[in-house]
C-alpha cells in the first residue's frame, strides 16, 4: 500500500464500509449512498481526474444481485482505484456521475443496456449498442446467449 | 419494408425554423460503417450533435463468459483490429497478472517488440484513412502500402494478416522464423523513407493545415473529463503514457520520447501519431538489439500445452493437454484490472474469476468507446465539413468501439 | 433478318461482357474484413486491374454490394436498404466469414450470415480474407456475369425479383 492509498483511506473515512487491497490496487467497498461523497472527495482531494470505467457482475444467487464496479486513474501519481457497490434487482438505481465526469455518460448508458441497472440523473438512458425494442439485458446471467432478437425478420 | 431507426434522436425534428437535421452514417465512407452521427446545422454550422453507436455490437463480453481462457484470444484480436498484437497482449497481460505469473525475458522484450511494431501499423491506417478523407489520396497509397509490407511480415510470423492469435497464457505461440528480424530491419527502413514523404505531403500543405488546424480543439481538462487517454489526451499536452508512467512489458528499459501537441487539434492529433511512429520504429530497433535469448514460454504446466512430440508419445502429456484444452487454464478465484497503453489509448481489460477455466465476468475498457462518449462535444460550433477529419483524427474503430 | 437472329443470340455475350467490365462496387464496410478490403483496393493488389475499381459510396450508382464484415442486427435494417436501393442488375459479395454465416460470433447480437437477409451471389471465406481470395472472387464473379443472360430487350422476359 503506497502512502496514496494510505491518505486515501485515512481521507475517506468513515465514507465506506471496507478497504482492501486486489493485486496492488486500492478496492472501496460502498453502500449506494456514499457513491457521489467517495467520488466527489477523490476527485476534488485526491486528484482522480480520469473516469475510466464503469461496469457490473451479475451474481443472480446473491442479494443484492448485482455489483457495480468503478475504475478511476489519478493522472498525477498513475495509480487507479476501484469502487464496488452491491445494487439490489428490484431497485436497481444509482446516481449518475455524469455530474463529475462527462465520460460516464456513455458508460452508463452502456451498463444501462447490458444489465438494466438505472442511473439516476442521467437524462440519456436510451439504447447504446442495442437497439429500441430489444427485450431483456444481454449480459445477465440469465440471458440466453444465443437468443435472437432480429429487426429484419431472416429470409427462408 | 419499414424502415424504423433502431435508436431514436431527439434530433429529429429541430424547435428552430431555421435549422435543418443532417444524418450522416452508418452507411457513409467516412464512418467506416459504424457509426451514425446526426447533426442538427445552422447553415453550415453544426448546433447540436448526436452520436450513435453499436452497429457492429458483437457480444464480446458475452462470447468471453462461454469460452476457456485460450479460446478468447481469437475474439480479443477482432477489437481493434488494426493493431491485433496489443489487444492480445493486454488480454494476456490480466489473465497472467490473475494467475501470478512471470512471464519470461525473451518473451517480454517479444511482447514489447511486436507491440510497438503493431502500433505503426494502426497510426499508418488512422493517418490513411483520415487522410483519403480529406482527398489526399497520395498519402493513403503510400501508407497503405508500408501497412501491407507490415502485414505480409506479421504473416510471416503469425499465419494471419490482421488477426494474429499470436498470443498464449503464459507465451507466445511460436518463437520468431528465421530470418524475420532481417526483413524486419528492411521494413523500418522502408516506413522510414515513406513517412518522410508524407511529412513532406501533408505537413505544411495549405488544404491539409485549413483542414485540421484549430479544428476540434481541446483543453487538457477537457479531454480528462470525457476520459480521453493515449494520442487524443497527448495532443491537449499532456503528457500522460502508460508505457512512460506505468511501465509494463520491458518499457522500463527502453529510451524513448512521449510526443505531446500544443493545443490538441486535428492538426496535433495527426502530428502525434507521427511522431508517435517515428518513437516506435526506434524502440522496435532498441528491442531487436536487445532481444535476449531463451524460451518464450514459461516452465509452468498449470497453463502451457506440452510439446507435440510429447502428446503424441506419452498418455500423461496427452491427458494434460486434452486437460487444459477442454477444461481451460484454471485462473484462481479474484478480480484483476490491467491496463496497456494501446494505440488508442488505455486499453483495460478487467477480469472476474470464480475459480474455472472460463472467466465469470471480462470487461473491455475500450478506448474508442470513451472516445466516441466526448466527441459531440468537439463536433458542436464547428461546419459540417469538419466532422469527417475531426472523426478520422479520433481514429475510431468499429470493433473496439462496440465490442 | 438473318444478320438479327444472329445479334440477337449473341447479344447475352456483349452485355455479359460490358456488364463485367464496369462492376461498380459499393463496399457496405463493417468490420475487420474493412482492413483487407483497403489492402484490396490500394497500391500492392489494386483491383482497378479487374475493371472493379471504383467504390460508389451509393447505392443508386453501384451494382456490386460488398458486405464486408460482421452484420448486427442492429445493422441489419440499413443493409437491407441499401440493397433495395440498388437497380437491378444487382449482385452481392459476402466478404468473410462474419458476412457469411455469423463467423464465430454466434449470439445475441450477430445476423446468422448477410443471406438471412439479402440473397447472396458469391461467397469469400476467411477471418479475413486474404487479398488474393477477393480477386479470385471477383474474377469468378466476372466469369458468371459473362456467361449469365441479360434480357434487356423489349421483347424479353425480365428476371423475377429477388428479395
Amino acid at each position: 500500500m503506497s502512502t496514496l492509498y494510505e491518505s486515501i483511506t485515512a481521507g475517506l473515512h468513515g465514507l465506506y464500509q471496507r478497504a482492501w487491497d486486489s493485486h496492488g490496487m486500492l478496492v472501496l467497498d460502498l453502500l449506494p449512498g456514499q457513491l457521489l461523497d467517495v467520488v466527489q472527495k477523490l476527485k476534488d482531494d485526491h486528484g482522480f481526474a480520469l473516469f475510466l470505467d464503469v461496469t457490473a457482475i451479475d451474481y443472480p444467487e446473491r442479494t443484492p444481485r448485482f455489483e457495480v464496479v468503478y475504475h478511476f486513474l489519478c493522472p498525477a501519481q498513475m495509480q487507479r482505484v476501484r469502487l464496488k457497490l452491491g445494487v439490489d434487482e428490484h431497485a436497481a438505481e444509482l446516481p449518475t456521475l455524469t455530474g463529475s465526469y462527462g465520460a460516464a455518460r456513455y458508460m452508463e448508458r452502456e451498463v444501462h443496456d447490458m444489465y438494466g441497472i438505472r442511473f439516476a440523473g442521467n437524462a440519456d438512458l436510451r439504447p447504446i449498442l442495442l437497439y429500441e425494442g430489444f427485450e431483456g439485458h444481454p449480459l445477465r446471467k440469465d440471458y440466453a446467449m444465443e437468443h435472437e432478437q432480429p429487426i429484419v425478420p431472416y429470409r427462408k | 419494408m419499414q424502415y424504423r431507426p433502431p435508436v431514436s434522436s431527439p434530433l429529429q425534428h429541430t424547435a428552430h425554423p431555421d435549422h435543418v437535421v443532417v444524418n450522416i452514417g452508418p452507411s457513409h465512407p467516412a464512418t467506416h460503417g459504424t457509426i451514425q452521427i446526426i447533426a442538427e446545422i445552422d447553415g453550415e454550422t453544426v448546433v447540436h450533435a448526436d452520436v450513435h453507436c453499436g452497429y457492429l455490437h458483437r457480444g464480446f463480453e458475452k462470447e468471453a463468459e462461454h469460452h476457456t481462457y485460450h479460446n478468447i484470444i481469437p475474439y480479443t484480436d477482432r477489437l481493434n483490429y488494426c493493431s491485433a498484437m496489443n489487444n492480445n497482449f493486454a488480454y494476456a497481460a490480466a489473465v497472467e497478472q490473475a494467475l501470478g505469473l512471470e512471464i519470461t525475458p525473451r518473451c517480454i522484450w517479444l511482447r514489447t517488440l511486436l507491440s510497438e511494431y503493431n502500433r505503426i501499423a494502426d497510426h499508418c491506417t488512422c493517418i490513411a484513412a483520415s487522410a483519403m478523407e480529406m482527398g489526399g489520396m497520395t498519402a493513403f497509397l503510400y501508407l497503405m502500402t508500408v501497412r501491407d509490407y507490415i502485414f505480409e511480415h506479421m504473416n510471416h510470423l503469425s499465419g494471419a494478416r490482421l488477426t494474429y492469435s499470436y498470443v498464449r497464457i503464459g507465451g507466445l505461440a511460436r518463437d520468431l522464423p528465421d530470418g524475420w528480424l532481417v526483413r524486419l530491419e528492411e521494413i523500418l527502413t522502408f516506413t522510414e523513407r515513406y513517412l518522410e514523404r508524407i511529412h513532406g505531403m501533408l505537413d505544411r500543405n495549405r488544404i491539409f493545415i485549413g483542414r485540421t488546424r484549430d479544428v476540434a480543439v481541446m483543453t487538457p481538462e477537457h479531454a480528462l473529463n470525457w476520459g480521453y487517454t493515449g494520442p487524443i489526451l497527448r495532443s491537449t499536452g499532456l503528457r500522460m503514457d502508460l508505457r512512460k508512467d506505468n511501465p509494463y512489458l520491458a518499457y522500463r528499459e527502453l529510451d524513448f520520447e512521449v510526443p505531446v501537441g500544443i493545443k490538441g487539434d486535428n492538426y496535433d492529433r495527426y502530428y502525434v501519431r507521427m511522431r508517435e511512429i517515428d518513437e516506435s520504429i526506434s524502440m522496435v530497433r532498441q528491442c531487436m538489439e536487445r532481444l535476449p535469448g531463451g524460451p518464450i514460454n514459461v516452465d509452468d504446466p498449470r497453463v502451457v500445452l506440452p510439446e507435440k512430440e510429447l502428446v503424441y508419445n506419452e498418455i500423461e502429456s496427452l491427458i494434460h493437454h486434452f486437460k487444459l484444452v477442454t477444461d481451460g487454464v484454471q485462473v484462481p478465484a479474484g478480480e484483476v484490472y490491467s491496463a496497456h497503453e494501446a494505440p488508442n489509448g488505455e486499453l483495460g481489460f478487467y477480469l472476474v474469476s470464480d475459480g474455472s477455466g472460463r472467466p465469470y465476468k471480462l470487461h473491455v475498457r475500450a478506448p474508442s468507446f470513451v472516445h466516441m462518449g466526448g466527441m459531440h462535444t468537439l463536433l458542436e460550433g464547428h461546419q459540417v465539413s469538419d466532422i469527417v477529419p475531426t472523426f478520422g483524427s479520433m481514429n475510431m474503430v468499429g470493433g473496439e468501439c462496440d465490442r | 433478318m438473318a444478320m438479327m437472329d444472329y445479334l440477337t443470340t449473341r447479344k447475352d455475350d456483349l452485355v455479359g461482357w460490358v456488364r463485367k467490365f464496369s462492376l461498380f462496387p459499393y463496399p457496405f464496410v463493417t468490420a475487420c474484413c474493412g482492413m483487407e478490403f483497403m489492402s484490396v483496393s490500394s497500391t500492392l493488389y489494386d483491383t482497378d486491374r479487374f475493371g472493379a475499381a471504383l467504390p460508389r459510396f451509393t447505392p443508386r450508382q453501384s451494382d456490386l454490394l460488398m458486405v464486408v464484415g460482421t452484420v448486427s442486427h442492429k445493422q441489419a435494417q440499413i443493409i437491407r436498404k441499401v440493397y433495395d436501393q440498388m437497380c437491378e442488375p444487382k449482385w452481392v459479395m459476402a466478404f468473410g466469414a462474419c458476412a457469411i454465416s455469423g463467423g464465430f460470433y454466434r449470439n445475441y447480437s450477430v445476423v446468422q450470415g448477410v443471406d438471412k437477409i439479402i440473397p447472396v451471389d458469391i461467397y469469400v471465406p476467411g477471418c479475413p480474407p486474404r487479398p488474393e481470395m477477393v480477386i479470385d472472387a471477383i474474377m469468378l464473379l466476372q466469369d458468371r456475369i459473362a456467361n449469365d443472360k441479360h434480357p434487356v430487350l423489349p421483347s424479353e422476359q425480365p428476371p423475377p425479383t429477388r428479395t
